[in-house]
Formats: C-alpha cells, sequence, structure tokens
C-alpha cells in the first residue's frame, strides 16, 4: 500500500521522479483559486479632480457621482476624498462600486474622459495603484527607457523571391508530428525548406497574403516567416481554438471556447479586462490585443462551455467577426437584432451604437472596395438579410457604411432559406433564395443578382431552379458561375450525391455592359457536390469531396479555345471539360494563388484510409501533392505591357525551363555514367576473385554446369547432348465459310 | 505481354520457384499442395502429396532432379521431382519457413520457427542428388538464433557463408562450415522483417526485402548495401533478373487490411526497378492480393508471381522490355563492341 498523505516521508517526496512542471493544473488551479485581492477589486482610484474646501466638497461628490454612475453603481458614501491639513482637497478620490467588472469598466471608459474645459479624469484600480505605485517599486529618478537598437528583421516575403528564380510558391506539409515547408516543384518531388518537430499543436495556416505561417498551442498563436523560419510574433491566448485574419493582415481574431482566466499573478499580455471573454481581436504589427469579447449567448441559453463540446460547436458562426475588405471596419451579428460595426484601428463601436436591423439573420462585407457608379465618396458596402416576420415580407438590404443608408433592399415571400454570394471583386451580389410553396411541400431556388456596379443597382432574376442548390461559387474576378443542384436532399457521406452541374454565364452585349446572365450549360447525372475556382478565374474544378463512394475531380475551361457550339455562340464562355481525375477519399481541395496548381489531399482529420496528397496542373494533369501570394505590386499598365509581350515572356521561360530541364538531364546522365561503371568495376572484380577462389580449391568455375553435364552423361552415356524439339501447334480462330 | 494465369492453387501462394533451365516452374501454397508447371503454356506437370499443413517454401536442385519442401507440419520433406514420390523426411519441433540448396545441390538449409519455447534454428542437411540414395537422417550443423528469429536465409557462392534475415530488419553472415556468426548489421528499419532474400545468379550478393517498403541490394561477403530501391507499400519478395540489369519487386497493402480499400489502391502491382540507377520503370498489375513472391525466369526471358489472390502469373517478355536501354548503358555497348 502507498504511505498515506501524513505518514509520508520527505524521502519519499523526493524521490518523485516527475516534474513537477509538467503537470498540468491549470484546470484545478483555475477551480480553486482563492482571490485574495478581491476586496479592492471594486475599488478605483479617480485622479485629476480639481482641488475644492470643505463647502465645495458635496458639490464636486455629486457631479461626479453622475459621471461614476454611467458606468456602473456608486453611492455618494461610497467616494472617499481625503482632504489635506489646509482644509483642501488632494485633487484624488476613493470610490467603490459594487462588482469588480463595472470598476474595471469605469477604467476603461471614464480614464481620460474631460469632468470640464480644465480637468480631465484620470481613473486606476486601487489594485493596480497598488501594484504598480507601491513604495520602492518606482525609482525616484528618471531614467529613460532604453531603445532596443534597431535590428534588421528578415524579409518576410522572401519567399516572393524563389532563389531558382522560378516563380515555385511554397506548401506547407503537416503529417505526423512534423511540420514541413516545401518549394513546389511541378514535376519533381516538392523541395523541403524547413522540417520541425512538433511544430504546432492543433494546425498550421498562411496568412491570407503568404507573410506569416500561423502554429497554433495551448498558450496562444505564434507567426512563422523570413527564410530561416523564425518565430516573428506571439499571440498569447491561452487555449485557443481558432484564427481568423483580417483581408490584409494587419489584424487578427482568435477564438477559444474556454473563457480567458487571467491568473492571479497577471498574464504577459492580458489584462483583468480581458478575464472571462472568448474572442480576442489582435493588432498584428504590435501583437497586441485591440479588445476582447464574450461569445454571444445562443439563443437556447447561455453557451456554457460544456455544451459548446458537442453538436453546439458545429454552429458556431465562424468567422464570428467579419472584416470589410480594407480592414476598417469589422462587424458581428447580434442575431434576430443588430450588427455591430466596430472601426480600427480604435475598435470602438461605429456612433456608439449597433445598427438595429430587425430580424437579422445573417450579413456579408463586399470582398473589395466597391466603386459604384456615380459615387465619389469613400463607403464599403455589407449586405444582409431577414426573414418573413408576420405579414412583413423578407429582405435583402444592402448597407453602405459608415453612412448606414440602405442602398437598395428587395422584398421577397414565402422564404425559407437566404445565402448570399459575393463575387470577388464586389461587382456582384448573387443572393440564393429558397422558396416554398404556400403548403411549403415543394421547394424552389432562384438566384437574384444584384448588380453593384451598375446604376441603382438593378436586380436580374435568373431563372428558377426546381431542385435544392447545394453549392454556388462565383468565378473570381470574373461574371460567371456554377451550381450544384440535387432533386434529393444531401444525405450521409457513404451515398454518392446525385447532383447536376449547371453553368451560368452573361450573354454578349455592346460595348462593355455585362448582358443578361444566362444559363451555359447543365451536366447532369454528376456526383460532385463542390467547386473549386480557380483563383484567376477561367479554370474550375468541380469535384466529390469527402464522400466514401465517390471521389471525382473534373476540370473545366470557360474560354476553351476551340470551336464552339452554335448554341452558345451569344454567350461569353465556351465550355470544355479538360480532364478529369479520381482521388480516392478526397477530403480538401485547394488552387495555389497564381492558379497553375491544384492539391488535393485525402486528411487525417477527417478519415483515416488512404491520407495522402495529390498535385495537378490547372489542365488536371497529376503532377506530385501551396502558399498564399499577396496582390501583385505592378499596376494596371504595366500588367497590360506584359500581357501584350506574354509571348515573348513564355519564350524565354521556355527556353529557361528546357534549359533547366536539360542541365538536369546532364547531370542525372553524368551520375548514371558513374554509376554504370562503379557497377561494372565492382562486378568485374568480384567476378575475378570468386574465380580465383574456385580455382585455389579446385572446383569447376560454373558449377551448375559441370553437374549438368554429369547428369547428360549418366543418363546418355553413348552421346554428348540431345536436343528434343517440340513443335506446337496452337488453334488461333476457327471459322466457316460457306463458298457459293 | 500476355500473362499465363495458373490457377491450380486453392489458397494464398507462398513460394514459386524456377528451375536452372527456365522450364519449370515449382509453386507451394497454404492448401498443402505443391504444383509442377510447364513455363512455356501453363501446363501443370503433377502435384507432391504428402504434406500435412500449410506449405511455406521450396526449392529445387541445380540438376532438376529433386525438390525440397518446408511446411508447416514441422518436416522437411525431399521429392523426386519426375516420379512425384517422396524421398525423405525430416522431422523437426516447429514449422520450416524457408529451405534453400547450396550452389552444387550437395547441401541443404532450413529455416525454422520461433515457437512453443524453441527458439528459431537454421539447420543445414547434407543431401544426396540420386532418387535412390539413401539420405541422411542427421542435421551437420544447427544455428540458433537468438537475438532475433531468422525470417529468411540462402547459401552464398562457393558454400562459403549462411546468409540470413531476421525478423528485426537485420542481416547475419555466418560460417558455413561452423555456424559462428561473423557478423550481424542492421540492414532494413528497425523491426521491419525481412519477408525476402533472393541471389544474383553466381550468388555474390542478393536482394532483400522488407515491411519498411524498401528492397536492398547487399553483397555477400562483407554485407555492403549497393543499392536501395524505395517503394510506397510493404514488400513480401524481391528478386533480380538475369540478363537484364533490372529487380522486380512484389507486394502491397497487408492481406488483413486488403478488403477495406478497393483493388486499384492496394498497390498489388509487381514494380520493375532499374538495378543499377534504382529508378522505377514499370509496373505490372492483375494481382488481386497482395503478392507473395516473385521468381525470375534464370534464363531471363520472363518473370513468375505468386499472389495471396490464390493465382501464380507466369509472364513472358516481349520485345520491349529488351529493347530497353538507358542512353549511358547503349553507350556503353557501343564502346564494347568498339
Amino acid at each position: 500500500m502507498a504511505p498515506s498523505y501524513d505518514t509520508l516521508r520527505d524521502e519519499d517526496l523526493d524521490e518523485d521522479d516527475y516534474d513537477m512542471d509538467e503537470v498540468d493544473i491549470s484546470d484545478i488551479q483555475e477551480k480553486y483559486q482563492v482571490q485574495l485581492e478581491q476586496g479592492y477589486d471594486t475599488f478605483v482610484v479617480v485622479d485629476g479632480l480639481p482641488e475644492v474646501n470643505e463647502e465645495q466638497k458635496p458639490k464636486l461628490v455629486k457631479f461626479l457621482l453622475k459621471k461614476l454612475n454611467t458606468v456602473g453603481k456608486t453611492r455618494e458614501d461610497l467616494i472617499f476624498m481625503p482632504m489635506g491639513e489646509d482644509g483642501k482637497s488632494l485633487r484624488f478620490a476613493f470610490v467603490e462600486y459594487s462588482s469588480p467588472a463595472e470598476a474595471a469598466a469605469a477604467v476603461r471608459q471614464l480614464d481620460l474622459v474631460a469632468l470640464d474645459k480644465k480637468h480631465t479624469l484620470r481613473v486606476n484600480k486601487m489594485t493596480d495603484v497598488d501594484r504598480y505605485g507601491r513604495e520602492g517599486r518606482i525609482d525616484e529618478e528618471y531614467t529613460p527607457p532604453k531603445i532596443e537598437e534597431f535590428q534588421e528583421k528578415e524579409h518576410l516575403r522572401s519567399f516572393l523571391v524563389d532563389p531558382s528564380g522560378r516563380g515555385r510558391d511554397q506548401l506547407v506539409m503537416y503529417r505526423g508530428e512534423t511540420v514541413g515547408v516545401f518549394w513546389n516543384n511541378e514535376k519533381d518531388p516538392p523541395e523541403n525548406i524547413v522540417d520541425r518537430q512538433h511544430w504546432t499543436e492543433t494546425f498550421v495556416q498562411w496568412s491570407p497574403q503568404g507573410t506569416y505561417l500561423t502554429s497554433v498551442h495551448a498558450q496562444g498563436v505564434q507567426f512563422w516567416g523570413g527564410p530561416s523560419w523564425t518565430r516573428q510574433k506571439r499571440f498569447a491566448h491561452p487555449f485557443v481554438n481558432l484564427v481568423a485574419f483580417s483581408p490584409n493582415e494587419n489584424y487578427m481574431v482568435t477564438w477559444s471556447n474556454r473563457p480567458i482566466s487571467i491568473p492571479d499573478e497577471g498574464h504577459p499580455s492580458l489584462s483583468l479586462d480581458d478575464d472571462g471573454k472568448n474572442y480576442i481581436i489582435w493588432d498584428i504589427e504590435t501583437a497586441k490585443p485591440l479588445r476582447s469579447f464574450a461569445s454571444l449567448e445562443t439563443p437556447g441559453g447561455p453557451a456554457a462551455p460544456g455544451a459548446s463540446e458537442d453538436g453546439k460547436r458545429q454552429k458556431l458562426p465562424w468567422p464570428a467577426f467579419k472584416w470589410s475588405a480594407d480592414d476598417k471596419y469589422v462587424a458581428r451579428l447580434n442575431p434576430g437584432s443588430s450588427i455591430s460595426i466596430y472601426e480600427l484601428p480604435s475598435m470602438r463601436l461605429m456612433d456608439k451604437t449597433a445598427v438595429k436591423i430587425e430580424g437579422v439573420v445573417d450579413f456579408d462585407w463586399a470582398p473589395a472596395t466597391p466603386a459604384r457608379e456615380g459615387i465619389k465618396t469613400y463607403e464599403q458596402l455589407l449586405c444582409f438579410w431577414t426573414p418573413e416576420i408576420g405579414s412583413n415580407p423578407a429582405k435583402v438590404g444592402l448597407m453602405s457604411i459608415p453612412s448606414k443608408e440602405i442602398v437598395r433592399t428587395l422584398n421577397l415571400f414565402s422564404v425559407s432559406d437566404v445565402r448570399l454570394h459575393w463575387q470577388s471583386d464586389a461587382a456582384y451580389l448573387c443572393v440564393k433564395v429558397d422558396r416554398h410553396s404556400k403548403s411549403k411541400k415543394s421547394q424552389a431556388t432562384t438566384l437574384e443578382i444584384f448588380r453593384v456596379k451598375e446604376k441603382g443597382v438593378p436586380v436580374e432574376v435568373v431563372d428558377t431552379i426546381k431542385d435544392t442548390v447545394i453549392n454556388f461559387a462565383w468565378e473570381p474576378k470574373g461574371d460567371r458561375f456554377v451550381i450544384i443542384n440535387t432533386t434529393e436532399p444531401v444525405a450521409a457521406t457513404a451515398v454518392p450525391p446525385k447532383t447536376s452541374v449547371a453553368f451560368f454565364c452573361p450573354e454578349k452585349a455592346k460595348g462593355n455592359a455585362i448582358g443578361n446572365f444566362k444559363h451555359l450549360r447543365t451536366l447532369e447525372k454528376k456526383n460532385s457536390n463542390a467547386i473549386y475556382w480557380s483563383p484567376k478565374g477561367r479554370f474550375v474544378v468541380i469535384a466529390t469531396v469527402a464522400n466514401q463512394q465517390s471521389s471525382d475531380l473534373d476540370f473545366y475551361d470557360l474560354d476553351f479555345e476551340g470551336e464552339k457550339p452554335e448554341s452558345d455562340k451569344d454567350l461569353t464562355a465556351n465550355l470544355q471539360i479538360m480532364n478529369t481525375a479520381d482521388h480516392y477519399g478526397v477530403t480538401d481541395i485547394e488552387w495555389d494563388p497564381s492558379g497553375r496548381f491544384v492539391a488535393t489531399w485525402a486528411s487525417s482529420w477527417k478519415h483515416s484510409m488512404e491520407n495522402g496528397y495529390h498535385l495537378y496542373d490547372f489542365k488536371g494533369e497529376q503532377l506530385l501533392g501551396l502558399e498564399a501570394a499577396p496582390p501583385t505590386l505592378l499596376s494596371k499598365e504595366e500588367q497590360k505591357t506584359i500581357r501584350r509581350n506574354l509571348r515573348e515572356y513564355s519564350r524565354i521561360f521556355e527556353v529557361e525551363d528546357a534549359e533547366r530541364i536539360n542541365s538536369a538531364d546532364v547531370a542525372v546522365v553524368e551520375e548514371r555514367r558513374r554509376l554504370l561503371d562503379e557497377w561494372l568495376q565492382w562486378r568485374r572484380e568480384t567476378e575475378e576473385e570468386v574465380a580465383e577462389e574456385r580455382e585455389a580449391m579446385g572446383l569447376p568455375l560454373d558449377p551448375v554446369a559441370e553437374l549438368l553435364k554429369a547428369k547428360t552423361a549418366e543418363i546418355a552415356p553413348d552421346q554428348e547432348e540431345q536436343v528434343i524439339e517440340e513443335i506446337m501447334e496452337e488453334v488461333l480462330d476457327e471459322s466457316e465459310e460457306i463458298v457459293a | 505481354m500476355r500473362p499465363i494465369l495458373l490457377a491450380g492453387h486453392e489458397r494464398a501462394l507462398a513460394q514459386i520457384k524456377y528451375n536452372v533451365d527456365g522450364d519449370l516452374i515449382f509453386s507451394v501454397s497454404k492448401d498443402q499442395q505443391i504444383c509442377a508447371w510447364f513455363a512455356h503454356n501453363g501446363e501443370r506437370l503433377g502435384t507432391y502429396h504428402g504434406h500435412q499443413g500449410a506449405i511455406w517454401t521450396v526449392d529445387v536442385d541445380p540438376t532438376s532432379t529433386i525438390i525440397a519442401s518446408g511446411s508447416a507440419d514441422n518436416t522437411i520433406r525431399l521429392w523426386d521431382i519426375k516420379s512425384g514420390k517422396c524421398l525423405k523426411t525430416w522431422e523437426f519441433p516447429t514449422a520450416v519457413k524457408r529451405v534453400e540448396f547450396n550452389e552444387d545441390g550437395t547441401k541443404l538449409l532450413g529455416v525454422t520457427e520461433k515457437r512453443m519455447g524453441h527458439l528459431g534454428t537454421i539447420v543445414v542437411l547434407d543431401v544426396v542428388v540420386d532418387v535412390n540414395a539413401e539420405q541422411n537422417d542427421e542435421k551437420v550443423l544447427t544455428i540458433v538464433c537468438d537475438e532475433s528469429k531468422a525470417t529468411v536465409a540462402g547459401w552464398s557462392y562457393l558454400s562459403k557463408y549462411i546468409i540470413a534475415g531476421h525478423e528485426d530488419g537485420s542481416v547475419s553472415q555466418y560460417d558455413a562450415k561452423t555456424g559462428d556468426l561473423n557478423f550481424n548489421i542492421a540492414i532494413h528499419e528497425l523491426d521491419c522483417a525481412i519477408t525476402d532474400l533472393q541471389w544474383a545468379p553466381d550468388r555474390t550478393y542478393f536482394i532483400t526485402a522488407s515491411k519498411d517498403k524498401t528492397a536492398k541490394l547487399i553483397t555477400a561477403d562483407d554485407l555492403r548495401v549497393l543499392k536501395t530501391y524505395v517503394s510506397d507499400t510493404p514488400l513480401n519478395s524481391a528478386t533480380i533478373t538475369p540478363k537484364k540489369d533490372f529487380v522486380v519487386l512484389g507486394g502491397g497493402q497487408a492481406a488483413m487490411d486488403v478488403t477495406r480499400t478497393s483493388a486499384r489502391q492496394g498497390k498489388f502491382e509487381a514494380r520493375f526497378y532499374h538495378k543499377i540507377f534504382e529508378d522505377e520503370i514499370g509496373r505490372v498489375r492483375g494481382h488481386f492480393g497482395p503478392l507473395n513472391y516473385v521468381a525470375a525466369d534464370p534464363t531471363g526471358k520472363g518473370y513468375a508471381s505468386g499472389s495471396e489472390d490464390g493465382y501464380v502469373r507466369v509472364h513472358q517478355f516481349d520485345k520491349g522490355y529488351y529493347d530497353f536501354v538507358y542512353e549511358v548503358e547503349r553507350e556503353r555497348q557501343r564502346e564494347l563492341a568498339v
């Protein structure tokens, strides 16, 4: 029996062979932590008050109380304003709030607020004053802060300059326990740049423009980059689950299903205000938190950490914070009531109030700064929709920010669901409306397309589709789209879904105008369920992913340069299937940013069979198993010249490619020649040695030949050798013919 | 290259052997039968009855007079090829996993399984290649593998060494006369069993196949790894083709996992690699189970593969196979011609 605790001797304790630091007791700590300083947590110190005497004091207290009560609850007798010996106040006061949260709110909201023209309030927590201002903590003499000498950092976009000068992209792979970054080498196996064990605890992610590689740990998020893959930034968000970037990599949102709990001794980057919050918005440049938010309570009840473990977590809207195209605004939906829009970098609520929209279900920012006709002032657009409430119709609205002016609304009836799909340039917004008949039995889908860039934002309705549309995707930077329909609801992954794929494109129109959207082609009897457009448009991969039975990949070209069918002559597309492929068990597909390669992989997160990856070129030809890239730095004119001279450039590149292949060939041939020489040399030596040995032992050179000779002599002693020839005839074909 | 399908076995194939002339094929399987076939048309010459358990191994003497077989019934038997008569039975405490004649057919080695408290051993028997002769009962030599059991073993040139491949991925060289261990070298990945060991025609080097998905070409006298062939599947067998500088590897997903995936994912193909350059040259598909054994015709005209699916596929090489040479090889041939 193990010794009970009180009979435990010191030696026993010392003999423990585990390291105390390794034992994770944070959960116990969290539960039983005693907040020793709780008594002072409700106190704040208000500085910067005017000097008053005894008579003026009650007046000031009353005046102050008004301000103080805007953020929490306090009373006159909870304000203590110490008086100096000369009967005048010492220009500060202690205030007790009813809860630590209120005290924290006071510090956040009242600090640096003007009391009148001459006086500005400085509000600090009592505990902070105690912590930082205690005797001895502050050096009497001022020492200027030491400014670290500037150290040149590694260029974070070094990946854009491929050392081999071929403009290759990088790709990251997380397999087993190692994470590796590779150059994509087209036909050859990827070239490893760096490989590290346990680089991440859950997953890795590129930032949208590829500057950083994000790794996720229990302590928070880390950024890596530069040619030597050193750590660039650290964001301490304990037990972080998800990470999302703003489009221009200025900010980041991290989320954890566990509310943050700030330990007693404080946290390196978070403050007590962040206690109990789930989301943190970070400024990436400084790696400092801007503001934190708690998870919204779900209508079913408070989102307890336990409840979010199971199915409910799937429903968590992610990204919860949506960014405007230029990182100037971030917004969060309060389902059913409003949208909170925050300005960056201050993270203040725009106009100090959330935008009230009765019943709002979903919203989305335009993915690019829109350029509406006739609008010269700065604006961002966001669209939202509200369901039918009572006799009011369902609505889809387009709102301009910061003016909050509604640009366009569309009323809809018999709506069961709405999905909002922005085209990547914010030129179009497609609203996919699932409608039900009055009896609510049959379903149909309509596509309503907002032409955002045209005057008055006209809305075009594309023909009603009887079947349920399960997927929709715009061509990036283009004006065509693909939808996938199914007649039956999508069931379990064990059976391939029965779907059809439909392509739409605008009609040809005069001038620069874009014609009406027309149905281009429908491909029936497909099993596809996912659409992946090339980031440059034109090419699209239609695939069946995460399905156990089917795993087809179809590669299409929408601007095929061959013959165009007569029926499509008025349309701005020429559809051609280029290739089909099959990657058993594929779960994810991704294009590289240049639109040259497609990676498909069967992730071990989703199933455990045949995990691996394939790499295809845009034509669907399989190569071997890619980094995001920032937008091009070339101006429109430069791009145009390049396009004009493309033929010339491509000739140069082709020559380079050929040279590379040739030089590689030369090296390979040299290597082979060496191997062959080596082999022949070794064979010669070995053969000679063995022959010598045989001779020395008095054995025949070829033992088998000798044995056979002996046997032949035994069987037929009279003749040397006998050759028996056997002629075999085989009937290959028989046919009967009647000759007249 | 249309293969001949030998559909005579009812269960998974264990080993296939060509005779020296390349006109006969001997195959053994878990169905307790040894079959002899004509290589050129796949006609069955006959079967050899007597074993009471799965037969793991077979070998034919250089003069095509007798064959030896080893089985799970704990015996090694000698058979007269012509008459099908069992000439001799040696009993052992455990199953016999591998038998091999030395280069002149005077000695036979057997690898016994480690089981029921018995350590794995390599035994050497004296054999008289004569159907009428009395065979010797006594074991000439017993090598006990106390570290890791031997899975495969063979005779080197001049019957100088016995080379054994072990379950832990290492290869040992024993003195064939005294049975002393000369050395043991870790060749394949640790604890990836060596599944096959086949010789080059002159027995100065050999090829090993392993569960670590590689095959290696190794010298007999100093166990130096000459070449490594990397595949994407656990290997069960590897052979060296005479005449052309190729090796053939066979394997596939472990039999127990096969039902979980479709045939195309099972990697049940014979893979050809260039012996010197280590490049993969081509694959031959057709089996629907993992390949348990590949054997090359000693005359260089074809190869045969036996699979878990119970079939032997005998392939005759066609013209393209003989014509295929690397540029550097052609260059060398031209030099030699001049």
